[in-house]
């Protein structure tokens, strides 16, 4: 036998096993299918932030005997790879997944991975916000979601630094101030006068409040077209943003970041606009020493809606029938109440919505403000929005990156704009 | 390579007579089984684990990036487009460059520091050598993300212990991620912090090597501890140091964890990608952008080759100049 008829073999058998154990490893699917009718000992829930659930889940396991798992995730940047990943794989998916309204869109563009919810659950479209319940069908007519949240907008804003700055401290004192954006901007100089700091944590977030108190079409046209540097409301909350850093009246916290998270405790700023769901995030910052020093007002220039969610069911579920019975008894009324009073997710069941608990809780951290009546009050005024199937990625990665580029004066205005025209059309391309 | 089983010439000894089959015994048999073939089944875990680990993700990978890949949905084969569009991408650049300007502000102190410290440990009168050569291994102990975060709240612009110790003399606060120098600056740091010690023991292992006589021989002949170090120390280190330097350029081009971990989170590197590694940039498009994980794949070849050839010259200039 010649060396090189038995290199080849070698290298031959080598090559074989290579490829049996990649085969093996790439089909190594685990094959233990429940019967059918089969009560599943658990079902796992995937939520990011605060959604309020702790509760609700230990009653359902009390009715049902079904045990419950429920994995948080801090940020919903995290969050999100974690969903591609179990999607792209096909494995690791938790049977109720909480989609955020900014990543649901690219979701929906495959809504192939998504458990068509309709036939699994009683007819509720009549039960929710209408535009909401809409927004939770992919393109093709699935229902792939279940409403859960909205992100009613209003101002938190701390009461101590607002009299150190011999501003008014009421609530309907304090939402005097400020019935436009530029009468915020105003307050901002007075504050700035008083103080030498910022009012506002960050040029993004009263950009983010702008833009979703426009409605309608933002970085995306109806159909999915990407217009982001033509849309009229994103160059009115442009152009609002860029006043507030050339009136120099926020921190230049970049939202998230750790400056951020310690100035709700240090004061480094004295407001911030707070959807609904904000509410919990405020607290947690802020630490129990600052309890009583927050409080809520409505924010200037009306009502928008920043933020919400849906639950939906991946295909990979192996329940997808109980997943979904779970998802129906999360978002139901009465759980929805009960998330709201626990971590401030706003009722979109508008059941809920008029429930008398509902209206009249009172926030204790925020000094009692009344959010059940502020948020309550805003839902109904809310425009519905189009938002893309990459709005997230465009708002993230091109629109808040430009901005603050201007803020911190590393772009001139035309500079900053121009980054975010060319960075929008790669990020929203799908 | 184009010798083949037909053009090769035949064996020159006729094969030897096989003996009879009865009468060889089956242990015998086993046991030349277990001769010639065992040794391969010793060094299968290796290949068994590099084959599922190693190279099927990369041919997978090659295969991606031939391909216009959405990760959740479709993907169709479109050829060499992702590459010529690579080619064109000004973000792409601008990751290469922050890549290799982090990595040069990285390994180059990092190196010295490390063969510093190396030479010092390798002294003869350091009392309670062990303890410290203990003690120099620590940082690479702990985790990479809590290493990020911990330098991440150093540099802190507000309430960052840098800018603080800064304020005495006289400088103002420095947003460290808002610059190229400062960010880089800050990336650096982390990875010098983390992986000096680590490689101040792989050399000092290399210098243990060295025979003593060579140092006592030079020593009598009256050449000072300076000049030992270049004239016995360096030349001897030299396959140690290209060793060292090789790693450290695969690790330092694939940098991910602390400008990630520095930037919050987001994947993009600061306002203006003014600290988007590759590693990064290659995540931004194969993991977040769903639809160009093709795309993606392409970045993550071009990085290969790029790895490929800096640890190619790297290993060719420091064989020359340290001889």
């Amino acid at each position: 036998m010649s060396l090189t008829t038995r290199r080849t073999r070698m290298a031959a058998a080598a090559l074989a096993a290579i490829t049996a154990i990649g085969g093996l490893a790439a089909c190594g699917k685990d094959d233990d299918a429940p019967a059918a009718g089969e009560k599943p000992a658990k079902l796992v829930v995937d939520t990011f932030g605060e959604f309020g659930y702790d509760e609700i889940i230990k009653q359902y396991e009390k009715d049902t005997g079904i045990k419950v798992e429920l994995r948080k995730t801090a940020q919903l940047n995290e969050y999100r790879p974690k969903i591609v990943r179990a999607l792209a794989t096909g494995k690791g998916a938790a049977d109720v997944v909480a989609l955020e309204e900014g990543i649901l869109n690219e979701f929906k563009a495959n809504p192939a991975n998504w458990a068509d919810l309709a036939p699994l659950v009683a007819d509720h479209s009549k039960e929710y916000l209408p535009w909401k319940w809409e927004l939770g069908k992919a393109p093709d007519g699935r229902l792939i979601g279940l409403p859960t949240d909205v992100g009613s907008l209003a101002v938190c804003y701390r009461r101590d630094l607002f009299q150190a700055a011999k501003l008014p401290v009421e609530r309907d004192q304090v939402a005097a101030l400020w019935p436009d954006w530029n009468a915020f901007i105003e307050t901002g100089k007075k504050y700035r006068t008083a103080t030498g700091k910022g009012l506002l944590d960050s040029v993004t977030t009263a950009a983010s409040a702008v833009m979703f108190q426009q409605g309608g079409e933002l970085f995306y046209d109806k159909d999915d077209n990407i217009v982001a540097d033509k849309s009229a409301a994103v160059k009115t909350s442009w152009d609002t943003a860029v006043a507030m850093a050339d009136a120099n009246i926020t921190a230049e916290t970049a939202t998230w970041s750790p400056e951020w998270s310690a100035g709700f405790k240090q004061g480094t700023f004295a407001a911030t606009f707070c959807p609904s769901w904000m509410l919990g995030i405020v607290a947690d910052n802020s630490g129990p020493e600052n309890k009583g020093k927050w409080d809520v007002a409505p924010v200037p220039g009306g009502a928008g809606n920043w933020g919400g969610s849906w639950l939906g069911v991946p295909t990979q579920s192996k329940y997808p029938k109980e997943a979904a019975k779970l998802a129906e008894y999360l978002t139901n009324a009465q759980s929805q109440v009960a998330a709201f009073k626990l971590k401030g997710p706003l009722p979109t069941n508008l059941e809920a919505l008029k429930n008398q608990e509902f209206l009249a809780y009172t926030n204790e951290y925020f000094n009692n403000a009344p959010t059940g009546k502020i948020f309550g009050e805003s839902v109904a005024k809310i425009q519905p929005l189009h938002l893309g199937p990459k709005h997230q990625a465009v708002k993230e990665n091109a629109f808040e990156p430009a901005l603050r580029s201007y803020e911190q004066g590393q772009a001139t205005k035309d500079k900053a704009w121009e980054q975010f025209a060319k960075d929008a059309k790669t990020q929203g391309a799908f | 390579m184009s010798l083949s089983a037909t053009t090769a010439p035949p064996s020159p000894a006729a094969p030897p007579p096989r003996p009879p089959a009865r009468r060889r015994s089956r242990s015998h048999s086993l046991t030349r089984l277990d001769l010639k073939y065992s040794p391969y089944l010793y060094i299968a875990p290796f290949f068994v684990i590099f084959g599922i680990f190693g190279l099927y993700p990369m041919l997978r990978t090659a295969w991606m990036s031939l391909h216009d890949w959405n990760l959740i949905g479709d993907h169709s084969f479109i050829g060499f487009d992702n590459y010529v569009a690579l080619v064109k991408d000004e973000y792409f650049w601008n990751a290469t460059l922050n890549t290799f300007g982090i990595f040069l502000l990285s390994t180059i102190p990092q190196l010295l520091l490390a063969l510093f410290l190396a030479n010092l440990l390798n002294r003869t009168f350091l009392r309670a050598r062990t303890l410290f050569r203990m003690a120099i291994f620590m940082p690479n102990v702990v985790s990479v993300a809590a290493v990020a975060i911990v330098f991440g709240m150093l540099f802190q612009r507000d309430f960052g212990v840098i800018n603080w110790l800064l304020s005495f003399v006289g400088i103002d606060a420095v947003d460290w991620d808002a610059e190229r120098w400062s960010s880089w600056t800050a990336i650096a740091s982390m990875v010098n912090w983390r992986w000096t010690g680590y490689n101040t023991l792989i050399l000092l292992a290399g210098m243990q090597a060295i025979p003593r006589d060579l140092y006592e021989a030079a020593a009598l002949d009256g050449a000072s501890q300076w000049k030992q170090f270049w004239r016995i120390t360096l030349p001897m280190l030299t396959p140690t140091f290209v060793f060292v330097v090789i790693l450290s350029t695969i690790g330092g081009l694939q940098l991910f964890t602390e400008p990630l971990v520095f930037a919050n989170g987001n994947i993009i590197g600061g306002d203006q990608r003014e600290f988007q590694t590759l590693a990064m940039y290659m995540y931004e498009l194969g993991i977040e952008n769903l639809n160009t994980a093709g795309y993606g794949a392409a970045v993550a070849w071009a990085m290969f080759l790029m790895i490929a050839l800096v640890s190619g010259i790297n290993f060719l200039l420091v064989r020359r100049t340290v001889k």
